[in-house]
């Protein structure tokens, strides 16, 4: 897609098996992630929208290896991730961090904050035990914690304290990627806002790369420089910033942007509602699969798949309309 | 909203306070609200401030102990609290019902849709079981549930999570009740669901005229829904005004930091990407700061904040700030 990629997802699937019975044949797939592609550049921020259910966590996952793929590539460094082996990946993992969605499972309870943000340092680099001290109080400070508060537990801090440990343990080995798994969607609007400026400014100050995974649409605008959206285990459209949210082709797209509830009591608008729930991944629709709800469904859409295809200035599209 | 009428629910002096181990939490401290026939009211405000503890406060569906309610909530005229377990059982699902973020909290999960709907019927309605079946359907098909009648025969965990939250809403309507409690309706679902519930509500709102309490943190939700909306802050209101003017003329620090704090689709390009943030966090139930509650996190503090809780100002009908810069305003 561009020279210029840090990392290139190309063609990524991902199929769970479905098991049954006392010999747990595997009686169907779960077409999860179903051939995803994109690339991050340098410093920028990719959006990755859609319903629940649709693969988001799926691809942040596989990309990292934390669950294994089914096919597809992930170049990174000139290297294909899914080629590695366990060492090899060790290498490779600290240039690639996640923060998770939930900043209440997703911390160990009984370590204390140090450890917790120690902990990728111990695994990776052979600092000396005053040396991960100091890190660990600048590591804390960059997230806007107290470095003193570093022996206390997870349980002692609020929601968006939690988020800010996440973070900085992800940030402890100096990352060039970190898949952001929906970091701020278990906050209050007022901490999102405190998560997302420091997300912002964290990007600016050490240059790092975000696939930022939400489906919350206004805060993916707000944050990313072009944006994915997924329905089903594909990617239906993809484009810059600006470019989808003000010009969106897919009718899904078109639809899941007109939903979004606007906080301006004089914004009037037309709103497009979509009939039906989304099917089930285990029976993926045959063609395009958002013909069972598309307010815009022809003869052919139900028989062949839309190809995704550039629009020319990067503004990418899978649909028969176009 | 005619200024003479009566309000249909008017709650004043509420304080709702639970009694823990730890100490006592004033979950709800002092709250007055008003809402009118056909009227949606919103409550917004952070996780914890006491929005549920007020829904549940009203149809008295907390256990007492721990919990212990004061004040008054006057339904058309008649004091809730003052109402025995049989007085209040009538009123709920009859003449107010209320809808949950969790739809498994109210449905149960061994009775068949059918069977939940025509039993609160038969219950309230003095309907035959037939009459319950039939309404039963024409509810679920109101509620855009396709194929209600085969629908109607299965057990909540075989619907979607969309569906569940429509039969839901479709229970809770079944028997016409002039008062909706509808607490985070719609916030476990997708937004290209969220715009069907919600089209679906405004709906039935106009066809029975119901009054709805919307409580949500979704500030897009409230602008689209609410006619006027009571603002909370740490068990207390801080402000109530009409929905345009609460968007367009904030008052309380609190309100201001939490419209700006929102993204919004488009601002970033003319307004930078820096979000404004409400620093700090919200006060731990069991140690209130002194004085105005949002004092620790405000831009404005004053030291009279520290000292001195800020009385409610009202700047006209429904139209309230509690924070002594209107306070002083007046004084001047
Ligand atoms: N370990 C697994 N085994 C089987 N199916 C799975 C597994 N993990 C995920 N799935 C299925 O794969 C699909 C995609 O799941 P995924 O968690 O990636 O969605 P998502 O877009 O992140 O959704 P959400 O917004 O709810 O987090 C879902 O249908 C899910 O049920
Ligand atoms: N049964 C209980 N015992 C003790 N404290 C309680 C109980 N129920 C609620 N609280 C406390 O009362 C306060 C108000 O809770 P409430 O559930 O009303 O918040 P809320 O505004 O609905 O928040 P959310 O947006 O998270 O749903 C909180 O501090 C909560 O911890
Ligand atoms: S391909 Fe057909 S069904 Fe799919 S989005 Fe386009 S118009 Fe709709
Ligand atoms: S009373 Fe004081 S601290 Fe409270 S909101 Fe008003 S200015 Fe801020
Ligand atoms: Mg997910
Ligand atoms: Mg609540």
């Amino acid at each position: 897609m561009t020279d210029m990629a840090l990392l290139e997802v190309r063609n990524l699937k991902k199929h769970f098996p479905v098991k049954k019975g006392i010999l747990s044949r595997t009686v169907g797939y779960v077409r999860a992630v179903d051939g995803v592609s994109f690339s991050l550049r340098k410093g920028e921020t990719f959006g990755l929208v859609g319903e629940s259910g649709c693969g988001k966590t799926t691809v942040g996952r596989s990309i990292l290896r934390l669950i294994e793929p089914t096919a597809g590539q992930v170049v990174f460094n000139g290297q294909d991730l899914l080629t590695l082996d366990v060492e090899e990946l060790r290498q490779v993992r600290g240039s690639l961090q996640i923060i998770f969605q939930d900043p209440f499972s997703s911390l160990n309870p009984r370590m204390n904050v140090g450890k917790i943000i120690a902990e990728p340092i111990r695994n990776h680099l052979k600092d000396t035990k005053a040396q991960t001290r100091d890190r660990v109080a600048h590591l804390m400070e960059s997230v806007g914690l107290h470095p003193d508060q570093m022996s206390r537990y997870p349980h002692e801090f609020s929601g968006g304290q939690r988020q800010r440990i996440g973070i900085a343990r992800a940030l402890a080995l100096n990352p060039m990627v970190i898949v952001c798994d929906e970091p701020v969607s278990a906050l209050d609007v007022s901490i999102q806002a405190q998560v997302i400026n420091l997300l912002v400014e964290l990007q600016e100050k050490m240059n790092l790369s975000y696939i930022f995974i939400a489906h919350d649409l206004s805060v993916v605008e707000h944050i990313s420089d072009r944006v994915a959206v997924m329905y089903l285990g594909r990617i239906v459209e993809m484009a810059t910033d600006r470019e989808l949210y003000q010009n969106p082709q897919h009718p899904y797209t078109q639809a899941l942007l007109s939903a979004v509830p606007i906080p301006d009591p004089e914004a009037g608008r037309q709103r497009i509602l979509l009939e039906g729930d989304i099917p089930g991944p285990l029976n993926l629709p045959s063609g395009c699969t958002f013909h069972t709800r598309c307010p815009k469904r022809m003869e052919e859409c139900s028989q062949k798949e839309p190809i995704f295809k550039d629009q020319g200035n990067d503004h990418w599209v899978a649909c028969h309309l176009i | 909203m005619s200024e003479q009428s009566e309000p249909l629910l008017a709650i004043r002096g509420l304080r709702t306070r639970f009694h823990t181990y730890e100490g006592v939490v004033n979950a709800v401290d002092g709250l007055d609200i008003e809402v009118f026939r056909g009227e949606t009211l919103g409550l917004v405000g952070e996780s914890g401030c006491g929005k549920s503890v007020t829904a549940l406060s009203i149809l008295r569906l907390l256990r007492c102990p721990p919990a212990e309610i004061q004040g008054q909530i006057l339904f058309d005229g008649t004091n809730l609290l003052d109402l025995d377990q049989e007085g209040i059982r009538n009123i709920r699902g009859r003449d107010i019902s209320m809808i949950f973020q969790e739809p498994m909290t109210s449905l149960n999960p061994v009775l068949t849709i059918g069977e939940q709907i025509s039993e609160t019927l038969r219950r309230h309605k003095d309907m035959t079981r037939r009459e319950a079946w039939g309404r039963c359907v024409e509810m679920l098909r109101l509620v855009q549930i396709p194929g209600p009648k085969s629908r109607s025969k299965e057990y909540p965990h075989k619907l979607s999570g969309g569906m569940r939250q429509r039969a839901m809403i479709a229970m809770a309507l079944s028997c016409n009740p002039r008062l909706l409690l509808a607490d985070e309706p719609t916030t476990a679902l997708d937004v290209t669901i969220q715009a069907q519930i919600m089209t679906l509500m405004v709906r039935l709102k106009e066809e029975f005229e119901t009054s709805i309490v919307l409580i949500t943190h979704d500030l897009g939700i409230i602008a689209e829904m609410a006619s006027r909306v009571v603002v909370m802050y740490a068990g207390k209101m801080v402000e109530e005004a009409p929905v345009k003017e609460l968007f367009k003329d904030p008052r309380h620090p609190y309100t201001q930091g939490l419209l700006g704090s929102i993204p919004v689709i488009g601002r970033k390009f003319d307004g930078g990407q820096r979000l404004q943030e409400i620093p700090g966090m919200v006060p731990n139930p069991l140690e209130m700061p002194l004085g105005c509650r949002f004092n620790p996190r405000c831009p404005r503090t004053m030291s009279i904040c520290h000292q001195q809780e800020p009385p409610v100002v009202r700047l006209a009908d429904h139209r309230r700030v509690s924070c002594w810069l209107e306070a002083n305003k007046r004084d001047d």
